[in-house]
């Protein structure tokens, strides 16, 4: 099983995972680091996509350089990573904006129609938002950050 | 006949080539296991996916595709430098609204995954006529130059591709 890699496939290898470790550190410290729930959102949504992608590329060089065959399971984790990410960040931020945000402090459309997760309907169904005040009640104040 | 058989003809030609390169082999097994799969999974999804999107120039679709590559790791390099070297009194957090001229809802969702996967936005919420995104940004001193910049380094792009 002790395959003697080239000292090129060494060298990239050890990059790439480095590099994709010092992104997923700065994901995770970003979390930890910025203000409030909204900015945390940016931390893990980018910084960690290069992390794993860093890591991918290296197991990649990894398998091609021991095996001298191309894996695809790789690609596939990257697809399935831009499939996914943007839908978490989506659910996250929706729970955000229903929970802990001041709905008069958000643009509105030029169009003048509300935003959809405010209105009981959902998006694109003609009827107009009406039901919901644009300031919370009492009680549901914004909390502002620590 | 052959809609009603296919309703998604590209769903179900990228899902025979995602589960050849999941099972990593080209065996008349799995092929047979991935024809299975993209015509059992159309099926049970067309209810949620009634209508064909209509894709005008899929060529475009490729360089669309490395322009958001490049984005992404610009994206990642921007937001770590932002969260190791920001103070959090400098930090510009702000909501914007991006006015839309895309209609189809594939397009719509498209640049909205774009707009979540680059530098330092995310975006939250439709409006309920489907006429405007609305995007957090980490970092945006001017809000407006954001919005002017995902309406023409996208949108118009996305404009192209989807008819």
């Amino acid at each position: 099983m002790n395959h003697d890699l080239p000292l090129w496939a060494d060298l990239a290898v050890s990059l790439f995972l480095v590099l994709g470790a010092v992104f997923g550190l700065v994901g995770s410290w970003g979390l930890i680091r910025l203000p409030d729930p909204m900015t945390r959102l940016h931390a893990p949504t980018k910084a960690t996509t290069l992390g794993i992608g860093g890591v991918l590329i290296a197991s990649m060089l990894l398998t091609f350089a021991r095996d001298g065959v191309v894996s695809t399971h790789e690609l596939l984790i990257t697809l399935f990573l831009v499939l996914t990410s943007p839908i978490t960040a989506l659910f996250i931020g929706k729970v955000h904006l229903h929970l802990r945000q001041d709905r008069s402090a958000l643009p509105r459309p030029a169009t003048g129609a509300g935003w959809a997760g405010y209105t009981a309907e959902g998006p694109a169904r003609g009827v107009r938002e009406s039901t919901r005040s644009s300031t919370p009640p009492a009680g549901e104040a914004p909390r502002t950050s620590d | 006949m052959l809609k009603r058989i296919l309703p998604h003809p590209l769903l179900s030609l990228s899902l025979v080539v995602t589960w050849l390169l999941l099972v990593n082999s080209l065996s008349l097994n799995s092929l047979v296991f991935a024809i299975l799969v993209a015509l059992l999974i159309p099926q049970a999804t067309r209810a949620y996916w009634p209508d064909l999107p209509r894709v005008r120039h899929p060529i475009k679709i490729l360089g669309y595709g490395l322009l958001v590559m490049h984005d992404i790791i610009k994206a990642n390099i921007d937001v770590a430098l932002i969260v190791l070297f920001k103070r959090r009194a400098d930090l510009r957090p702000a909501w914007i609204c991006v006015p839309l001229e895309i209609r189809s809802p594939e397009a719509i969702t498209a640049l909205a995954a774009t707009i979540t996967l680059t530098p330092g936005t995310v975006s939250c919420d439709l409006a309920q006529d489907g006429h405007a995104i609305l995007v957090h940004c980490l970092h945006a001193p001017d809000p407006n130059a954001v919005r002017d910049d995902i309406k023409a380094r996208y949108e118009s792009r996305l404009k192209e591709i989807f008819a």
